[in-house]
């Protein structure tokens, strides 16, 4: 009998705990996937229910990676009514796997012309681009006495063996785009021998875009080859890093927006296409990016000089999406084999 | 000796209404296990089959192959599982030892410390490796010139992880024991060692085998931890994240996901070739064994288990440590503000309430579950043929998919137009259903540990009285299994309350679990934060790790005094 009794009140506690959390009121809603940080996401959703109170956005936000593959997997049946916030280079898979609606926001014409997908119509616009850039833990560089960094070609220097951490590119977005920047810059021989070289200077590779600055942040390793939101986000919590724009140039990408094509909410997706192609919306991005879709917005952050766009490479994204297995699989074939951590 | 499969019914007489139940019950745990499970995964590793235009094509097998540097990764992923194995078990085994046949104070701290592992997201032993042993470490010196980034650090911190899995089963595996067989022992004065092995060893031999297949194949399916400390060490469970989540390649990623299904098939092998020799340990004639306290065995014992546990709360207070510092490792000041920050402004407690929801559901719906069907395979009878083994098969198939696997699988079958349990996808349920199906074959081998103690002739015997099988579990077998299934239930608590690979692809806007909330503040550099969360939800665990500990002291006050030998 006590046995039963405990069993009862177990259950009882159980869906006592169930109901702590009241249920969530259902409404009719916008479903948006991203992986803009969660700080944006406030700005961006209060100003555009300050021009289009009847709708309310539901984010589901995780990083590029594992929201591309989510929205991969629910192609069948897609939850998502819009894509906002997420890899350009994302934006062309789901484009060449049809998921995209075309539609041009009413302030297309308003944008810098290569901020969207190539047709008539574009399938996908872009918000902002996030390009690379390297934290250089100065307080580390002190200690241990390393040399100034300027330019991509400084860090071949003996002296940063087993100092670096760069992202993966066959994990990460970012990765790719350093590796693409180097190939499109220095040539596709000139890139391979200068990949080469690095290589051999490299700590880790890391499967996270992220996470090279947020090492070099803690000094784990003092360089880490990261992209400028990042970095600007680690130097303001406090870390001890120095944020450089090598001088040959920058690797980037863009953050976009696209409707999922077959959205029940097509309106209301369009409404806010419309509002992320604004002069207001374009303002908000400027807070966290040095360069945005709409020209003539003044940015300044704190940490990014002011002729950042001039240092950016000339991106062939058509280049880089039909190149994208041939490259990851040479740089497999090239770094991947003899990976034991070279520490001796 | 009966051996098991075989009718318990004396000769003659024929099976009544209740005992012909348990065929059909079987049957119903096998379907969901196949919906909830086998389907799910199908949809994903079917496309290790099929080419780019969804013909059936073999090419990516030959891809995989032809890839560089994948020989290695096979290579490293077995030797590194071979390696963690051989240290976790005898760790485990030594330490479960300490608190079952031993008379040591505090045996409820020890046990909770030994679980302490499970307490924390993965993140948390990660983080706290690194640093300690990482290049800013405080214990840098103790690896020489040796990177933690490697296999040292994959090894160090899948023992740390894996070693309360075992530990689960290894303590219930010895938790019952005739003590007639050390009186007997005793009586022809056999030496501590020879009792050890011929009676200690042997009588945890299911859970030994058990408890290594389990390290076994959670070494070769975690991949959260050779991600984060791996360096540039190649490993199978990578390969998948690289894949699925790097490259968007879901046939390739369920290629890889076939292979890590490989060592689970010789360890279903292994485990049906067990079974079929294990005997009850504990049969109706039986004298619960009570040790005796004997300070030659429990002072080593106990100086071991301090070891061991300042070793695990050095991982988890490193965490704790490291979300009280301003900024690690350039500003130690202390303060509170990670916590504010983490709960406030990045949200963190509304996830963290979810998560309550999430574990609590699971722990609830879960237990019963597992518990009775692992009864109705051990213990019932009936059922077409094959029915055991494919259950036995199904049970043990989680122990090698990657939740990675188990969350794309979960999407594309839940989310499929044309299925009709297609309502379920998006809610609370599907998250508690993957949980209780990402942990089944630890909770599954530690309740058939538990049933495997009792010896059949107790069936046997009520089957004669005409006493229907169900009251016999109810009486019997359920109050002799109890520490068994309050474990279960503690064990699926703390990993629903941590998980996340599962879960990262299954939360809708309302139901963000912390554990998935905590990963993303660590991927945004808020380390600080990140561990603040961490440790909240490692006092959650504690906190209900105590309330477990103090409700089997009363049941076993209550409904466990045979065990104290009171008859």
């Amino acid at each position: 009998m006590q046995l039963k009794h405990l069993i009862r009140s177990f259950a009882v506690a159980g869906l006592a705990l169930a109901a702590i959390v009241p249920a969530h009121a259902e409404k009719t809603v916008l479903n948006v996937y991203t992986a803009l940080e969660t700080d944006q996401l406030k700005a961006y959703q209060q100003s555009f229910n300050n021009a289009y109170p009847d709708i309310e956005i539901k984010w589901t936000r995780d990083s590029t990676g594992i929201i591309t593959a989510k929205l991969l997997a629910e192609k069948a049946k897609p939850v998502a009514d819009v894509i906002m916030g997420v890899a350009a280079s994302s934006m062309v898979v789901f484009d060449r796997e049809k998921m995209l609606q075309p539609y041009a926001p009413a302030n297309l014409k308003a944008l810098n012309p290569r901020f969207r997908s190539t047709g008539m119509t574009p399938t996908w616009v872009g918000m902002d681009v996030w390009g690379a850039a390297i934290c250089y833990n100065v307080a580390e560089m002190q200690k241990q006495g390393l040399p100034r960094i300027e330019s991509w070609k400084d860090l071949l220097k003996p002296e940063f063996k087993g100092k670096i951490v760069m992202p993966n590119p066959n994990s990460s977005g970012t990765g790719f785009l350093d590796v693409t920047a180097w190939l499109q810059m220095f040539g596709e021989k000139g890139g391979w021998d200068y990949m080469d070289k690095l290589h051999e200077n490299i700590a880790v590779y890391t499967h996270s875009g992220s996470k090279p600055c947020v090492m070099a942040g803690a000094g784990e390793f003092p360089v880490g080859i990261a992209f400028e939101y990042r970095a600007n986000v680690v130097r303001s919590k406090g870390a001890p890093i120095d944020i450089i724009f090598p001088k040959e140039g920058l690797g980037w990408d863009m953050e976009s927006i696209a409707i999922v094509h077959g959205t029940p909410q097509l309106e209301a997706a369009k409404k806010l296409a419309d509002w992320a192609t604004t002069r207001e919306a374009n303002e908000l991005y400027a807070k966290n990016f040095a360069v945005v879709a709409m020209p003539g917005i003044a940015t300044r952050l704190k940490y990014v000089p002011n002729d950042y766009e001039q240092r950016l490479v000339k991106n062939d994204f058509q280049w880089m999406a039909k190149n994208r297995d041939a490259i990851l699989a040479e740089w497999q074939q090239r770094y991947s084999t003899k990976s034991e951590p070279k520490k001796k | 000796m009966k051996v098991a499969g075989l009718s318990t019914l004396p000769p003659g007489r024929r099976a009544t209404v209740s005992e012909r139940l348990g065929g059909p019950l079987l049957l119903l745990a096998a379907v969901a296990l196949a919906i909830f499970l086998l389907l799910p995964l199908g949809a994903l590793l079917l496309g290790a089959v099929r080419d780019d235009a969804g013909a059936f094509s073999l090419a990516r097998f030959a891809e995989f192959a032809a890839t560089p540097g994948m020989a290695t990764a096979v290579w490293n992923t077995l030797w590194v599982a071979v390696v963690v194995t051989a240290i976790t078990v005898p760790l485990a085994f030594v330490y479960a030892y300490a608190i079952e046949r031993a008379c040591l104070p505090l045996r409820g701290l020890w046990r909770i410390v030994g679980l302490s592992a499970l307490l924390g997201p993965s993140l948390v032993g990660a983080i706290a490796f690194i640093q300690w042993f990482g290049t800013q470490g405080v214990l840098k010196a103790w690896l020489g010139e040796t990177s933690v980034y490697g296999p040292v650090g994959i090894v160090m911190a899948t023992v740390y992880a894996s070693f309360p899995h075992a530990l689960m089963i290894l303590v219930v595996a010895l938790a019952t024991a005739d003590g007639r067989l050390y009186e007997a022992a005793d009586a022809l004065s056999a030496s501590r060692w020879r009792k050890f092995v011929t009676v200690t060893l042997p009588g945890a031999r299911y859970g030994l085998i058990s408890a290594a297949l389990v390290v076994f194949a959670y070494s070769v399916s975690e991949f959260g931890i050779p991600k984060v400390i791996g360096g540039n060490f190649p490993v199978l469970a990578v390969e998948i994240y690289v894949q699925v989540v790097g490259q968007h390649n879901f046939g390739r990623g369920a290629v890889v996901a076939l292979l890590l299904l490989l060592p689970v098939l010789l360890a279903f092998a292994i485990d049906w070739w067990v079974q079929r020799r294990q005997q009850a340990g504990l049969s109706a004639r039986a004298v619960p064994y009570r040790p005796r306290p004997d300070w030659r065995r429990d002072l080593p014992l106990l100086f071991y288990c301090l070891l061991l546990a300042m070793a695990m709360l050095g991982i988890l207070g490193m965490a704790a440590y490291t979300s009280l510092v301003r900024f690690w490792p350039y500003n130690l000041e202390l303060s509170l503000d990670h916590y504010i920050y983490g709960l406030a402004e990045a949200g963190v407690l509304d996830a963290w309430l979810n998560s309550l929801r999430i574990a609590g559901l699971t722990a609830l719906f879960g237990t019963p579950f597992v518990f009775f069907t692992a009864w109705l395979l051990e213990k019932g009878q009936g059922g077409p043929t094959g029915l055991r083994p494919l259950v036995r098969a199904l049970a043990a198939l989680p122990m090698g998919v990657p939740g990675l696997v188990l969350g794309i699988g979960y999407i594309l079958f839940f989310n499929a137009p044309d299925n009709p349990l297609n309502g379920l996808y998006q809610t609370l349920a599907i998250m508690v259903i993957a949980n209780i199906v990402h942990y089944y074959t630890a909770c599954h081998l530690t309740a058939l540990t538990a049933l495997k103690g009792i010896d059949r002739e107790f069936e046997a015997v009520s089957a004669s009285l005409k006493v229907s099988p169900f009251v016999t579990l109810w009486r019997v077998t359920l109050p002799v299994c109890l520490p068994a299934v309050l474990e279960i239930a503690r064990y699926l608590f703390i990993n629903a309350m941590t998980t996340v690979s599962a879960l990262v692809f299954l939360y809708s806007p309302t139901t963000l679990p912390a554990s998935v909330a905590i990963l993303n503040l660590d991927e945004a550099g808020e380390l600080g934060p990140a561990a603040a969360m961490a440790t909240l939800i490692v006092l959650t665990s504690t906190a209900i790790s105590l309330l477990y500990s103090f409700v089997t002291h009363l049941l076993f006050r209550r409904h466990q005094a045979w065990r104290q030998g009171q008859r």
